[in-house]
């Protein structure tokens, strides 16, 4: 089942959510407020929601936006959830690197292994 | 509302740089290295901050600034412009933001002006810490910090000088010293 919102491209894999962002810069406070908007709603709508957003085609973002991830990631994990980030271009995982955010969420290099990671049970990321 | 404004700094901060630059050395070092200062005052809104950063950004594609220079600078002038709106101005919309700016082909020097109280970025907390881990904001004076040759707050706080040396640019002249601008 495929749905399109505004930002996000959302994807149901069994009981695995995947989101794909639709614009390639994810940095503008409008977008972010909507993107978490959405992302919130996706998350509120499972009993233990587990999630995988890549950033295929994301060429930028902001404190913003990472703040966004955070709070989605906190909200997942109050819902016993899990949370996948992937498709990380070098230039952005450098932020990650950086902020090390990159110890805080589960980051892999593709959809594939996040969603490995999601059935198997793994409980640290590709890229640390 | 104020009618949004650029212009070429003139006068006494020319007249200033020109002097500093003159201190350096070479002629053709100096007349490479003073650009024009340019200004542009905005609302604090943040579709005002985005033109300004294309505007800034599209000026330095033609100084020949490759991908990875203009990554940096769209995000630290995201982070100082957002801080400034946000942060700074509250984001009421009569208070102002003013964006200095003075590409060469060597390097940019941003300032980032708001009309806040300021603040000490001496005591932020630090967002790498595990224990700010999972904060979901303080990491824009970070980025600005890792992005940036050169970060200078003023001694209030409301105002920030960002300086970017351009990495495609190859001469053998050595650069200006980065924090001998004007500012304060």
């Amino acid at each position: 089942m495929q749905q399109d919102a505004a930002r996000l491209k959302v994807t149901h894999e069994g009981d695995i959510v995947q989101v794909e962002f639709t614009s390639r810069k994810i940095l503008d406070e409008a977008n972010i407020a909507e993107i978490g908007d959405q992302l919130s709603a996706l998350v509120e709508a499972e009993h233990r929601p587990r999630l995988v957003i890549s950033f295929a085609g994301v060429d930028h973002l902001s404190s913003a936006a990472l703040g966004t991830l955070i709070t989605i990631n906190n909200k997942v994990k109050n819902r016993d959830g899990q949370l996948r980030l992937c498709n990380i271009n070098p230039q952005i995982f450098e932020v990650f690197l950086i902020t090390k955010l990159n110890t805080l969420f589960h980051i892999y290099p593709t959809i594939k292994e996040a969603l490995e990671s999601l059935r198997s049970g793994a409980q640290t990321g590709r890229l640390q | 509302m104020r009618p949004v404004f650029a212009r070429v700094v003139t006068g006494t901060l020319m007249k200033h740089l020109k002097l500093q630059a003159g201190s350096r050395g070479r002629r053709e070092s100096r007349e490479k290295s003073v650009g024009l200062w340019c200004s542009e005052e905005f609302p604090s809104q943040m579709a005002e901050g985005r033109r300004v950063e294309e505007k800034i950004l599209s000026q330095c594609r033609k100084y020949a600034y490759g991908q990875r220079d203009l990554f940096a600078l769209k995000l630290a002038l995201e982070e100082a412009i957002c801080n400034a709106i946000r942060h700074g101005n509250k984001s009421t919309p009569n208070k102002h933001v003013r964006v200095k700016y003075r590409i060469t082909r060597e390097r940019i020097d941003v300032m980032v002006e708001d009309e806040g109280s300021g603040f000490d970025p001496a005591v932020l907390p630090d967002p790498t810490a595990d224990q700010n881990l999972e904060r979901a904001c303080g990491r824009g004076v970070l980025l600005m910090r890792a992005y940036m040759n050169n970060v200078v707050f003023n001694s209030v706080g409301n105002s920030v000088m960002l300086t970017k040396f351009n990495e495609s640019y190859s001469s053998s002249d050595t650069p200006i010293n980065s924090t001998t601008v004007a500012f304060g």
